[in-house]
């Protein structure tokens, strides 16, 4: 046995998956899938998937999303730059055009000739920012925020498991987990 | 009673000829009449009609707070309201119960204002009708026929406003008359330790004086914003404005803003940046929306955050990473941030060559119809509708539009006045004097609640056009 479990295997269930599933659905999904593949030492390596559902034509043909298919600024590794940093996807091809148009409109400024001119990150830039003392004053409000979160357990909020990351887009597989 | 001005309500509760509760009531009332408008987000009737009895018994003790007691306002559903739900009209933030009062809304509260509810906006205030960021209160209030107020970056706190461009971002007052806003003003205004960019000095209630005598005034008229696309209506209300004020004896003189054009665009690249910051700590961990995702840390938030927000929500956080990427920070971001000081520089030059007071459109038009307001992108409108008032957040400076008069359409249309930076009440005091010479309609709302068969069909097609 490989150190990795084969892909076919997992690319076949998934294609099967995909067909019968619903996947061509006008409304944007996030869908998680879960490919688990042995170590050396037999040890589970969970790692996340993470497809959208980029609208209808594309999940479950095998074909690559026209994003990859691009001209100007907004290459396909910028789209997945941003969408890891941003943690918001495009969802679409008009996001990805909205974007260019955006870039395009924000490149007027380069007309401007800003030449020993230092930028300006406050109107009151002239004025001495107000310090308070460094002293306690209000607090002990802890179940009052506790009540606005989904998932709390005693005085923590629960969050899913971290230090996994996104997946990379070309190692993205249309199946769909549990 | 409704459609009367803060002071004089404020008088007849003083007299007696209406108590805080049957006032709360005709309100409560009207807004139910005027629901498929859908102005109000959350009615806070019980709140409201709790303060008005709080309000009453001061009243008949004699004890009432100022001219704000009992008085009904609405607040937008973007600033932090204690234990009513506040959604900044998005998903991300359905069913989110502050645990605060923005410091604005508590000042109103101590004053024995009635809180009537929490009215609607564009997704976290990203429309050309949003936040006081680039004009949405002056441009909502020239296209009702009232007074829109945005007071001096630094003047009035911004704690508990739910932020979408902190450098910029300001509460905007809406009035029925310049004396109103500057009731307000003088409760809102001053030092909040809460709120690190107000400025130090504490607020204090103040009377407008009445100008008589303009002749010692020097009004401004920026060249650059006389566009292609302005009407000819509003052109010459505008032009009619200059006249009056030289008429009277005022100083008129054209003056240049050589870097409006760039208003815009600069705008553009600042607030998208700021926003992908701001809209960061949207999660779904602490508060807000949290999707069932529960595989990782990274997909639950990205999940969370695409069901939570809307397409131009997440187009501004995509095009605000992308201006702060490594290798675009300096030609986007810094370079914008050049641009700022240029435009604030403009006006400050401007200010220091006599003038007191600058006179502008607040808008392109009257009130464009929904069915042609929505064949542009969100953008596209921004762009177009903000070009006279965006580039006053970008100079933190006080504006305010002033209603002048009705269309050929019997629309609303109203002017700008733009001050120097704090000084809000000779800005107040010189829109004032305007308003006097205007004499702008009152609004009949007598009429309006006697019309309400005809409401029905109004409402019938108000909401077959929203489904287009």
């Amino acid at each position: 046995m490989s150190v990795q479990a084969s892909p076919t295997l997992f690319m076949a269930a998934a294609a099967a998956v995909a067909a019968r599933s619903d996947v061509v659905t006008l409304k944007r999904v996030a869908r998680l899938h879960v490919w688990t593949h042995y170590g050396g030492l037999g040890e589970k390596c969970g790692r996340v998937r993470c497809c959208w559902a980029i609208g209808p034509g594309w999940a479950g043909t095998g074909a690559s999303p026209p994003r990859r298919i691009l001209s100007g600024r907004v290459t396909a590794e910028v789209i997945e730059h941003l969408e890891r940093l941003a943690l918001v996807d495009f969802g679409s091809q008009e996001a990805v055009a909205r974007l260019e148009k955006a870039i395009a409109f924000a490149d007027r400024l380069r007309a401007v000739d800003t030449e020993g001119v230092e930028p300006m990150e406050s109107v009151l830039e002239d004025r001495c920012l107000y310090l308070r003392s460094d002293n306690v004053v209000e607090g002990n409000c802890v179940e009052e925020l506790l009540q606005n979160a989904h998932r709390v357990v005693e005085e923590y909020f629960v969050a899913p498991p971290g230090n996994i990351s996104l997946p990379k887009q070309d190692e993205q597989q249309p199946f769909s987990h549990n | 009673m409704l459609g009367r001005t803060l002071q004089e309500v404020s008088a007849a509760l003083k007299q007696g000829q209406i108590t805080p509760v049957e006032l709360c009531q005709k309100c409560l009332s009207l807004i139910k009449k005027t629901k498929f408008l859908n102005a109000y987000i959350t009615i806070s009737e019980e709140v409201a009609l709790k303060q008005a009895e709080e309000s009453e018994k001061r009243y008949k003790k004699g004890h009432s707070l100022g001219a704000l007691d009992g008085i009904p306002v609405a607040v937008k559903d973007n600033f932090s309201t204690s234990g009513i739900e506040t959604t900044c009209a998005s998903n991300m933030l359905k069913g989110y119960v502050p645990p605060y009062n923005a410091t604005v809304v508590q000042r109103l509260l101590d004053q024995g204002a009635v809180l009537m509810g929490k009215t609607n906006l564009d997704e976290f205030a990203m429309g050309a009708l949003g936040s006081d960021t680039g004009g949405s209160t002056r441009n909502p209030a020239a296209h009702c026929g009232i007074v829109g107020f945005k007071p001096s970056y630094g003047l009035v706190s911004r704690h508990g406003l739910i932020p979408l461009v902190n450098s910029m971002d300001v509460p905007g007052i809406l009035t029925r008359c310049v004396d109103d806003a500057a009731t307000v003003l003088g409760v809102l205004a001053g030092h909040d330790p809460k709120d690190s960019t107000t400025i130090q000095d504490p607020g204090k209630p103040f009377m407008l004086s009445s100008l008589t005598d303009v002749s010692k005034l020097c009004i401004g008229i920026p060249k650059e914003y006389l566009v292609p696309e302005l009407s000819s209506e509003v052109r010459s209300f505008w032009s009619k404005a200059a006249n009056l004020f030289e008429s009277e004896g005022a100083k008129v003189i054209e003056v240049s803003l050589p870097h409006t054009s760039y208003s815009i665009v600069c705008y553009h690249v600042l607030c998208t940046s700021e926003v992908a910051s701001n809209m960061a700590r949207f999660d779904g961990l602490e508060y807000g929306h949290r999707c069932d995702i529960d595989v990782s840390t990274e997909a639950m938030y990205a999940a969370t955050r695409r069901e939570g927000f809307n397409d131009v929500v997440r187009g501004r956080i995509l095009a605000g990473n992308f201006f702060l990427l490594k290798e675009n920070y300096a030609n986007y971001f810094i370079k914008a941030q050049k641009v700022r000081r240029l435009i604030a520089n403009d006006f400050v030059n401007v200010f220091n060559s006599g003038v007191d007071v600058l006179l502008t459109p607040t808008t392109l038009s009257e009130a464009v119809p929904y069915l042609e307001f929505i064949k542009e992108d969100n953008r596209t409108r921004s762009a177009q509708d903000d070009i006279f008032t965006q580039a006053v957040n970008m100079a933190g400076l006080p504006a305010v539009s002033v209603p002048v008069a009705l269309s050929n359409q019997g629309l609303p249309v109203g002017l700008q006045f733009i001050g120097r930076a704090f000084c809000d009440q000779q800005l107040l005091t010189v829109a004032k004097w305007f308003e006097k010479q205007v004499q702008f309609p009152v609004i009949q709302l007598q009429e309006l609640m006697d019309d309400c068969s005809s409401v029905f069909e109004i409402e019938k097609l108000a909401s077959v056009s929203l489904k287009q």
